[in-house]
């Protein structure tokens, strides 16, 4: 297996934007992410694309084609293929295009992510939403997104010292990042405050413990490492790939509280990448809800069951913390265009391993990680990346 | 949802009919026709559950799919039941009512009013055992 390196990224901002398709969402973002690698469209050997539901966002099917052939890559016959995994269909993505590296078979790889997601009613992208638990067992009896997860964080309150203002400060502390990071959909700062008065949307979780409905799209280049230094002068290097999955339903997993494909793709990542939780200067992790990062946290093993909630409210998770947990602002406070958010949560890593992460940086940062879910934690994708 | 894909599945959603491993003993809700732990070996039979079950864990929704706008706030729980599979279903009781631990027995109730079709949709709701 060769050594592969991200070479180029580029990434929309992330919101409700109004003005922008879907095409105008990933070409903009495939472009930037070619004129960071300093790279003409036509070296392009393969693309991978991470969508969730186009045909439910904006009734197109076909996606890989699609974006081929805006990006201009039709008359190249390029392999372009869309990755599906609900909101792991990003991480899944870039995993694809790494493996299509590493293997040899391909050299210069795009991996992107994109969703349109306010093409529609509120009440229709939520539904579409709920497609990615199981439609016949939850759905259909009255599950929603939240609601799954709100169930998650009652067996989770009930079994370990989780408070409510900690669970808020989850909130607070990712929108402080988003703050700080130009493309999120939300920059401005909020008080635990903000999150306990907000509208209750499945009880314990309010509306602020919620990700939002997010237009946008990332992309970026990954290449054999041997090759990297072609196109930058700092390309950061994939360390590990690990992907996992469990039973669709929340309702079958051994463990409610503990997303068991986190546990299994994190050990098989660290084991990979022959690195352990003292080695990663930062983490993004997929906070769709609020209850899912203290999750996270634990889950990866970076601390103990029970207490990522004391973690969050003592700051070790927040910028200048032990370990700084989604500088983006995460999917709460960045956005969560689907589809785009595992491809995302690796552009905020190379930004900051490259120290390009502007007023949110981490000083020194060398290694990071990505994690990304799908539905409840049916899937798992996680990444470790690190400068070469 | 189309008409076809909800009556496909009367039985189960009535009659809380699920299988059973006579290999194993494990009990299948939704039904399986194959045992994941004796595979080849498993002897797969169709079981009547009993419809008693213990709420493992709850939400009260408040924000809704279009098709359960009208339902809110409802109680939503996953259900063990006593032959052992979970399952995920509305609690007929008040919010403040539910909690963990609390016994329920199924029943046969309004689910869900589809807003284009006009079709209403039945199905396994759990009340409180007193
Ligand atoms: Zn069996």
């Amino acid at each position: 297996m060769r050594d592969v390196a991200i070479i180029g990224i580029g990434c929309t901002t992330f919101g409700e934007k109004w003005g922008s398709s879907f095409r105008d969402l990933f070409v903009e973002a495939g472009a930037l992410a070619l004129e960071d690698a300093q790279l003409s469209g036509e070296k392009i050997d393969a693309m991978y694309v991470g969508n969730m539901s186009a045909g439910r966002f904006i009734e197109q099917e076909h996606i890989g084609a699609l974006i081929a052939d805006y990006a201009g890559l039709a008359t190249h016959h390029i392999p372009s293929t869309r990755v599906e995994a609900a909101c792991a269909s990003g991480g899944l993505a870039f995993r694809q295009a790494m493996i299509a590296v590493a293997s040899g078979m391909e050299d210069i790889v795009v991996a992107a992510g994109v969703e349109k997601m306010t093409d529609v009613e509120p009440g229709a992208s939520t539904d579409t939403l709920t497609g990615a638990a199981d439609r016949e067992w939850e759905g259909f009896v009255g599950a929603t997104f939240p609601g799954l997860y709100a169930m998650i964080a009652t067996d989770y309150m009930h079994r370990y010292p989780l408070t409510r203002e900690q669970l808020a400060q989850v909130a607070v502390k990712n929108h402080y990042n988003g703050a700080r990071n130009p493309i999120a959909q939300f920059q401005q700062e909020i008080t635990i405050n903000t999150v306990l008065k907000s509208t209750m949307v499945a009880e314990p979780l309010r509306l602020f413990d919620c990700s939002p409905i997010t237009d946008g799209a990332a992309a970026v280049i990954v290449a054999p490492l041997e090759r990297a230094r072609e196109f930058t002068d700092t390309p950061i290097r994939i360390l590990a790939s690990a992907q996992a999955s469990d039973t669709i339903t929340l309702h079958d997993r051994r463990d409610i509280s503990t997303l068991d494909a986190s546990v299994a793709a994190g050990q098989r990542a660290f084991r990979m990448a022959k690195l352990t939780h003292k080695d990663i200067d930062l983490i993004e992790v997929h906070d769709c809800f609020s209850i899912a990062e203290i999750c996270a946290i634990e889950d990866l093993g970076f601390c103990k069951k029970g207490l990522a909630g004391r973690l969050t409210a003592e700051g070790e998770t927040a910028l200048n913390g032990r370990i700084p947990v989604n500088t983006s602002g995460g999917l709460k406070a960045c956005g969560h265009p689907v589809g785009a958010t595992g491809i995302k949560q690796v552009y905020e890593v190379v930004q900051q391993l490259r120290g390009e992460a502007g007023k949110r940086q981490i000083d020194g940062a060398t290694i990071g990680m990505t994690h990304n879910v799908g539905g409840t934690g049916a899937t798992v994708a996680v990444h470790i990346m690190g400068v070469d | 949802m189309s008409v076809a894909r909800f009556w496909r599945k009367i039985p189960q959603r009535y009659n809380m009919l699920g299988t059973k491993c006579e290999t194993c003993g494990r009990h299948f809700f939704p039904p399986r026709s194959f045992c994941p732990d004796c595979r080849r070996s498993g002897k797969v039979v169709d079981y009547k559950f009993a419809g008693l079950g213990t709420v493992v864990t709850f939400t009260v929704i408040h924000t809704a799919n279009e098709q359960f706008e009208a339902f809110t706030p409802y109680v939503l729980a996953i259900v063990k039941l006593d032959e052992g599979p979970r399952m995920t279903a509305q609690i007929v009781c008040r919010p403040d009512q539910v909690t963990i631990g609390m016994r329920v027995k199924s029943v046969f109730r309004r689910i869900a009013a589809d807003g284009e079709s006009g079709i209403i949709h039945y199905g396994t709701k759990f009340v409180p055992v007193e």
